[in-house]
């Protein structure tokens, strides 16, 4: 099938004629791969792509009529354009911090050891779930004039939401790129030291090129969560820094105006296509083979002496340095956080953390029944975000010889990151204008608590793909091609291949779905039943009732649902650890 | 390169995969336990209410034990959100009764026709009839309350100045960068301010104020929660600002816990009236459960209990009122007033000539 096209140009897949002969493709392999492309596509057609296109058609069809006025109309407002400019200039703002800040965090984290890394590692996650109402307290609450960083003057700045998009995504960074640099084998880096070049030069020009996918993956990832950013848009500056995110938020669920909203979707979806494909084209150039390590052997300890041994100490202390600056900064709202929800009355108590046990002020649950509801969602949304996740690595993992099946490939990577980039209201409304009777059946999803853990999964399997594709593309295809030589079948290739060194990234890529579907908000208010609430909506509503106590309550609960998401994050962590032998 | 024995990769997935057998569990046996009601007589009906719904332990039971029917909630969002899916999903209702739709919003689920006519015959149906929005009898009133101006009692006996009263004061350079509001664009109390300000300055002269207001230092934040618990000095956050726009059921929860006179206070002339309706969807599957349901909602039960749940005053003039309500949370005698169907009308307009003001 492929055999007699030649490889594209540039390719660095050598063109080695000794496979074995592979004239037709055996029924098995084919309904093998045929499933691993139809599962996933059949997910992401029925739970993603549905919805948004009857939710953005509904803004195109008036009468029954294509209408398209409403772009002329839309781009005509200036204040389309202002948002659309603030849109990218945010993102974009943030994107450049998270990775700059982000880098030299995922070395000392994941290169390094030291005593209490792994609560290091699940602290700096903790930002990734927490609700934006509570991120707006937590900041906003320090930023107030008169608050313990009112002299800053931030309150209300284009800095401050800066400042929380990174708080948000400095994990995102630390997770991907760390993923791949703990397994970089450090002997390339050791050779380039040994013929002469400076620690600076090794590392950029062995390590850098090398972490290039995988910086590439973070940075496409953190500048969608940015794009999308809507509560703490809304919180920390209001509607003056509008997104793209917050006037969709604002045409759909306040003035109604779907033919707007449709519009500024469609824009939303042209840029988030446009920074994917630049990205992925960033990603596939400087994606290669990689010589893989079990993170043992590239991981050294974390010294303030300078050792004999440890090589290119300078650069080390400075990018510890740089990140212990990061987590005093990611850790002050935290503390903040943590010492409001212990306000009591103008004194201090445990009182809110000792009410939570009762059903709360309007909601039928205790804040407790709905951080089991959270876990047992996010753990539906995780085994489905591993399943479709995992095959859509694997698939995409694959480099076919002919042009069009690799671009075949690459589409179906970026169709799957879309959900991170499309507004979470035309998901969530899209869940309600098609899910009364899905595919024909008569089931009304709607209400149904299977929709949110379904709904979490769309936005975590783009979190699992960017964590374990990097670690599958660094296999040598060579090895696949040793193995097959050897005479291993293709399953058997994968089974003891491609599934053991993916397997590797298993572990982050659980904490890492977890988190997502731990924290997620935007679909869930719209889907969540009030009977089984979960974390964050039990927080959102609390926060929303009167009266000190609700208030203090909700605080609390944000401080068990960080604690929880630390927990689940370690322990993910744990399992990983465990299975490379490493430092545990 | 090392491939190891993926053991450990083994077990996580089979305890993933145990976990997750035991929340599918979980999720089916609370599927079956919550429409297993649907084998009671009366079978289920489903309330589709704003986020802020509440009502005590104990009470939707009643209604199952009264009627045979269950209930079932759904919340989909604030009243906008919930006025706006109503409107979507019409085709396919989500539920049987809606209830939390404010007069802010009523003329947009009326025009788009989601709900049908009935009329009721609860007790309260007659004080309920005073704040309808039209006589279809499609909507009917269950609740109301005032969006007013607070102000911080103690930072101004503090402070030695004298208590703004009016939207007037509001202006006035003594009370420069003191008041924070939520916004109207993104919160339904700020809309209510700023038609509060339409009603009291016309609709020529609101953008006026507007512009005096923002000079004065008025910050806008997106919610209320930002606004009560982060910037406004009385909500328990500490904030720097003493005045707030809030309800003028809010002072009753500043009082001290020692007993005391609140802390806060609403500005009587400076309110706009919310009313809360319910209303039979159209095509709702259990229409009868839904108007048995819709009386509920005005039986004296309920009624009585909106307060302390819901910080709004029943439309029911016979239910006692908790103490505390009566001695500081009075209802304006003369609120500002904006036609439903003018507000429905001119919404989009008002609104995008206020961000341009607000920036």
């Amino acid at each position: 099938m492929t055999s007699l096209t030649a490889p594209g140009p540039g390719r660095t897949a050598p063109a080695v004629a000794v496979r074995p002969a592979r004239r037709r493709l055996p029924v098995g392999r084919v309904l093998g791969w045929g499933l691993a492309v139809a599962v996933p596509v059949a997910f992401l057609a029925v739970f993603f792509a549905w919805p948004v296109v009857v939710m953005v058609g509904k803004g195109f069809v008036t009468d029954g009529r294509l209408d398209l006025s409403g772009f002329a109309d839309v781009f005509s407002r200036p204040r389309t354009w202002r948002i659309v400019g603030q849109t990218l200039g945010q993102a974009t703002a943030a994107t450049v911090l998270s990775v700059a800040l982000g880098v030299p965090g995922a070395y000392t984290l994941y290169r390094r050891r030291f005593r209490g890394r792994a609560a290091v590692r699940a602290l700096v996650t903790v930002p990734f779930v927490l609700p934006t109402v509570v991120v707006g307290v937590a900041f906003r609450s320090l930023l107030v004039d008169g608050g313990p960083l009112g002299f800053l003057h931030l309150d209300g700045t284009f800095a401050a939401i800066l400042a929380a998009l990174v708080f948000f995504n400095y994990a995102v960074v630390v997770r991907a790129v760390g993923g791949l640099w703990e397994r970089l084998d450090p002997r390339a880096t050791q050779a380039a030291r040994g013929l002469g070049a400076s620690p600076w030069r090794a590392f950029r020009t062995v390590e850098l090129p090398a972490l290039a996918p995988a910086i590439w993956s973070a940075a496409s990832l953190v500048f969608l969560f940015c794009a999308t950013a809507f509560g703490t848009v809304l919180i920390l500056g209001g509607t003056r820094f509008g997104t793209i995110e917050t006037e969709i938020w604002i045409q759909t669920t306040q003035f109604l105006d779907l033919r707007a909203a449709a519009v500024l979707s469609v824009v939303q979806l042209v840029v988030v296509v446009g920074v994917l494909t630049i990205a992925g084209r960033a990603r596939a150039r400087r994606e290669r083979a990689l010589s893989l390590a079990a993170t043992g052997t590239a991981v050294r300890p974390l010294t303030l002496r300078r050792r004999p041994a440890d090589d290119g100490h300078p650069l080390a202390l400075a990018a510890a340095g740089v990140t212990a600056v990061v987590l005093l900064a990611i850790a002050v709202p935290l503390v903040n956080l943590v010492v409001r929800s212990l306000r009591v009355d103008g004194g201090w108590g445990l009182d809110h953390y000792r009410a939570l046990g009762a059903p709360a002020p309007g909601v039928p649950v205790s804040v407790w029944q709905a951080a089991a509801t959270s876990v047992e969602t996010a753990v539906d949304a995780t085994v489905i975000a591993l399943v479709v996740g995992g095959l859509v690595a694997l698939v995409v993992s694959r480099r076919p010889r002919r042009r069009a099946a690799r671009r075949a490939v690459a589409g179906f990577d970026a169709l799957f990151m879309l959900p991170l980039g499309v507004s979470a209201v035309t998901v969530g409304f899209g869940f309600l204008v098609t899910m009364d009777r899905p595919l024909g059946l008569a089931v009304d999803l709607r209400t149904s608590p299977l929709l949110v853990p379904i709904a979490q999964a769309v936005v975590a399997v783009p979190l699992v793909v960017r964590t374990v594709l990097p670690v599958l593309r660094a296999i040598d295809p060579r090895l696949r091609e040793a193995a097959g030589t050897l005479g291993a079948a293709p399953g058997r290739v994968l089974r003891t291949l491609d599934v053991p060194l993916a397997a590797r990234s298993v572990g982050l890529a659980i904490g890492f779905a977890f988190a997502a579907s731990l924290g997620e908000f935007g679909a869930t208010s719209f889907l969540a039943r009030p009977d089984r609430p979960t974390l964050p909506v039990m927080v959102f509503r609390l926060i929303g009732r009167p009266g000190p106590d609700n208030y203090g309550m909700a605080l609390a609960a944000s401080v068990v649902l960080a604690a929880l998401t630390a927990a689940i994050v370690a322990l993910a962590e744990r399992l990983r650890a465990g299975q490379v032998g490493g430092d545990w | 390169m090392t491939i190891r024995k993926p053991l450990a990769v083994a077990a996580a997935l089979a305890a993933a995969a145990s976990l997750s057998a035991c929340s599918v569990l979980g999720a089916n046996a609370d599927d079956k336990a919550s429409p297993s009601a649907s084998g009671t007589p009366g079978g289920t009906v489903t309330l589709v209410t704003h986020d802020s719904f509440a009502l005590s332990k104990g009470v939707l039971e009643d209604f199952t034990k009264q009627t045979g029917v269950t209930v079932k909630v759904v919340q989909p969002g604030d009243a906008g959100v919930l006025t706006n899916q109503l409107v979507l999903t019409k085709d396919a209702p989500i539920g049987d009764l809606a209830y939390g739709i404010d007069n802010t919003y009523a003329t947009r689920g009326l025009d788009a026709g989601v709900f049908q006519p009935y009329t009721s015959t609860a007790a309260a149906a007659s004080d309920a009839a005073k704040h309808q929005v039209d006589d279809s009898h499609r909507l009917t009133a269950i609740d109301l309350g005032d969006v007013c101006i607070n102000v911080d009692h103690q930072w101004f006996a503090k402070h030695q100045l004298a208590e703004p009263a009016t939207l007037d004061d509001l202006t006035k350079p003594e009370y420069k960068n003191l008041l924070v509001v939520p916004g109207a664009a993104t919160s339904s109390p700020g809309l209510a301010f700023l038609l509060a300000t339409i009603g009291a300055y016309g609709e020529d002269g609101w953008q006026a104020y507007w512009k005096k207001l923002v000079a004065n230092g008025t910050k806008v934040d997106a919610g209320w929660s930002d606004a009560w618990s982060t910037d406004f000095s009385g909500g328990g956050g500490d904030g720097p600002r003493p005045i707030v726009l809030s309800y003028a059921s809010s002072p009753p929860d500043t009082l001290p816990k020692g007993g005391g006179d609140a802390r806060v206070g609403a500005l009587l002339d400076t309110c706009f009236r919310q009313v809360e309706y319910a209303g039979v969807l159209t095509g709702a599957k259990n229409p009868l459960g839904a108007q048995k349901l819709l009386d509920f909602l005005l039986s004296d039960e309920v009624q009585a209990d909106i307060p302390g749940q819901m910080y709004m005053y029943p439309v029911s003039t016979h239910v006692t009122l908790p103490a505390e309500w009566v001695r500081w949370a009075p209802l304006a005698g003369k609120p500002f007033d904006v036609p439903a169907d003018e507000i429905t009308a001119k919404r989009s307009e008002w609104l995008s000539q206020y961000s341009e003001i607000v920036g």
